[in-house]
């Protein structure tokens, strides 16, 4: 180590580094000067000026592209101004506080968020209501206090009854199954599973069906392979699988798809078209389900629209139309549905693109 | 506070006086420091040019983007880089001594994993803070014992007391989050003083930054802290206590942190395990980018509170201007770059350049 003391040198080095920072930050900042700055600085109050801004759980995610890209269409065909998506790289509790600060610093007239956790995002949304935005949860709820509408995939109930009636008819109503999961603490996962056990117990339609196993992936593909192949090899006789995750059910299809079980052990679940289609094709899997979730921002872009505009004001029973989708309706806890999930197979996997 | 120029102990050694030649003394240049003095000394040190960098970039950032220069704005910013802030001022004197803590962050999560819970479990709030500081102390003797009397390398035993404490923090807390913390208090984190955006929490910060700072520069504990990071032997030959003087810089990064962990876990009236996640790195990043040399032996609190507040500027202005974080990550880091390797290039230029005047230069 060594301590070397030069005047001229250490000046030199100083003005050196306080230019580079200065055009780093000048050429950053330049960078970001897009034509929507008007729209931001005007945007308060008067119609036709009004701004939106996305903040996701975390920038640069496959899923959130495709929920912003409806997100984005849905704002330009409700008349905002401009539409905006800024938000943090790792979807960390309190990583979009700032986000929301700066936006409502900037005045904008309606923010979007999808909730890194509940309360984490609470006083900056109050913040950002006292300054007159209007708030619209998707996909991930905040505490109901600190928002207007929560604007939610499909009902809970909906996604796990639709995925035992693929499964009941795949496997001709009677037969051993099993759940291939995600985290055993991922609360979604855990309440469209808890829905199927008590239909699986209340419906005599699935008085034949038998749950004999529920396994966890943890939302890794190496995990869920490996979980998947034990199944099969533990219970001789299962007739399909139902993996509510679409990284389980992706790599579910990847072991059936090269094994003895092709074709004769069924599987469902929730999946991405794009990483399903050879599966379907291919004869492995003939049928799953997911929400579009394009029509996710797409529904949330128009509550936020009619908030903006004072048509509702999310009390339960308040109306919006939400562009080519139709009219949706505020439910209980300020809850709207986006509306059932679609059904992929052969016929239709094609026209969809996520 | 210290005044920005505030310098380092090496260069108030007494040395002789400056030969008249410049030429003829290259054989024996490197023993001499040809410091500034004075005014100059002040006013272009490394602390007083990241002073101006800091300005530079307020008031370019006041002029070019629409509603910078505001109250809310300081509040904003201020509230986003006090975590940071205050784990940096132990880090100063750690980094300064020659050593490292990367496990500030994972104590800060720990403590507010261990207020959720015990506060859940039903006790007085009080007793809760009392009782998280204490677990911040505990996992900083722990850090303390294994560097500085069991001599322990500081970057390893923190690696793995990175991991340890945040594994513990999933122990105590798991999945969940509490967030009912008392009202009053949480509104009290993020409550501004009158209209200057100011945020009310900021006074106990300051206290703590004039506090850390007069230890650091005027005492003869924070003196000793230079000594010992520009060479270990030497502090041990003129007395400085170097484990017991080690022990207590831990025992502070992990009491700051845990402070760090209730700041944060009442602003985002938040516990969870996973709070704080990646803070040692930004904090170590702004120490860097505030002149302290990561070898040891140099730097200052004053450089460190303007490596901070750049950091906090530059990002929170970026986030007005709607800039991308991939950007902002980009242009913080080749800040650190610059401001790290800079000094570093100009060094191995000039021992070059040394090398071959002393080559080239004829025999006596």
């Amino acid at each position: 180590m060594r301590f070397i003391h030069s005047g001229s040198t250490r000046r030199r080095m100083a003005v050196a580094a306080l230019a580079t920072s200065a055009a780093l930050v000048l050429s950053a900042c330049g960078g970001g000067d897009t034509g929507s700055d008007g729209g931001g600085e005007g945007g308060s109050g008067s119609d036709g000026e009004q701004t939106i801004t996305f903040i996701p759980k975390q920038l640069n995610n496959p899923y959130t592209d495709v929920v912003l890209g409806g997100g984005e269409d849905g704002a330009s065909e409700s008349g905002f101004a401009s539409s905006e998506v800024v938000g943090p790289l790792d979807a960390s509790a309190s990583s979009q506080v700032s986000f929301i600060n700066a936006e409502t610093q900037r005045g904008t007239n309606v923010i979007v968020i999808a909730a890194n956790d509940p309360d984490a995002v609470g006083p900056a949304l109050e913040e950002a209501r006292t300054a007159g935005a209007k708030i619209v949860a998707f996909d991930s709820d905040t505490n109901p206090d600190y928002r207007d509408l929560f604007v939610s995939q499909v009902d809970a109930k909906e996604v796990a009854l639709i995925q035992l009636e693929l499964i009941s008819e795949q496997i001709g109503g009677a037969g051993e199954i099993a759940i291939l999961s995600a985290t055993a603490n991922a609360t979604n996962q855990n309440e469209w599973i808890k829905f199927m056990e008590e239909e699986l117990a209340s419906n005599p339609d699935y008085a034949e069906i038998e749950l004999v196993a529920k396994v966890y992936g943890d939302d890794d593909d190496t995990k869920s392979f490996q979980e998947a192949q034990g199944l099969l090899q533990a219970y001789p006789d299962l007739k399909g699988i139902i993996s509510p995750t679409t990284v389980g059910i992706a790599a579910t299809a990847r072991y059936l798809s090269t094994s003895e079980y092709k074709g004769e052990v069924a599987l469902t679940g929730l999946g991405l078209p794009n990483e399903m289609r050879p599966f379907v094709k291919d004869g492995t899997v003939t049928e799953f389900a997911l929400w579009d979730p394009a029509q996710l921002g797409y529904v949330a872009a128009f509550a936020g629209k009619a908030l903006a505009d004072g048509d509702i004001t999310g009390e339960v029973g308040d109306t919006f139309e939400a562009g080519e989708l139709g009219e949706r309706e505020v439910a209980d806890g300020g809850i709207v549905l986006v509306g059932p999930p679609t059904q992929f197979n052969a016929d239709n996997i094609d026209d969809y693109d996520f | 506070m210290s005044a920005p120029g505030t310098r380092t102990p090496e260069e108030k050694r007494p040395r002789p006086a400056r030969p008249a030649g410049r030429k003829a003394d290259t054989t024996k240049v490197l023993a001499i420091p040809k410091g500034r003095t004075g005014a100059a000394r002040i006013l272009l040190g490394r602390d007083a040019v990241m002073i101006y960098v800091l300005i530079v970039v307020v008031l370019y950032a006041s002029l070019t983007i629409p509603r910078f220069a505001s109250p809310v704005t300081v509040g904003f910013l201020l509230l986003d880089v006090i975590p940071t802030l205050l784990i940096a001022l132990p880090m100063t004197l750690v980094i300064i001594s020659g050593e490292i803590d990367l496990s500030v962050a994972s104590i800060a999560g720990l403590t507010s994993a261990l207020m959720g819970v015990l506060w859940q479990g039903g006790m007085p709030i009080a007793l809760v803070l009392v009782l998280c500081l204490l677990a911040g102390l505990v996992a900083g003797a722990f850090n303390g014992v294994l560097i500085a009397y069991l001599g322990l390398p500081s970057l390893a035993v923190t690696i793995g007391t990175l991991a340890l404490f945040r594994g513990l923090a999933l122990v105590v807390i798991g999945d969940n989050a509490v967030a009912n913390f008392p009202p009053g208090l949480t509104s009290f984190f993020t409550s501004k003083i009158g209209g200057t955006g100011i945020p009310t929490v900021m006074i106990g910060v300051v206290v703590l930054v004039i506090a850390f700072a007069v230890v650091l520069h005027f005492t003869p504990f924070g003196r000793g802290l230079f000594a010992l990071g520009y060479s270990r032997e030497a502090a041990t030959f003129v007395g400085i206590d170097v484990a017991r003087s080690k022990f207590l810089l831990y025992l502070a990064t992990g009491t700051v942190s845990a402070l760090a962990g209730i700041y944060w876990t009442l602003r985002y009236s938040s516990a969870r395990s996973d709070n704080a996640s990646g803070l040692e790195l930004a904090v170590i990043a702004a120490v860097l980018l505030g002149g302290v040399s990561i070898f040891g032996g140099k730097g200052s609190i004053p450089g460190v509170l303007a490596g901070v507040l750049l950091i906090g500027t530059i990002n929170y202005a970026l986030k007005l201007d709607r800039v991308s974080e991939v950007v902002l990550i980009i242009v913080t880091g080749s800040l650190l770059i610059i401001s790290v390797v800079a000094p570093n290039i100009a060094s191995a230029i000039r021992e070059a350049r040394h090398a071959r005047r002393v080559r080239t230069a004829p025999l006596p």
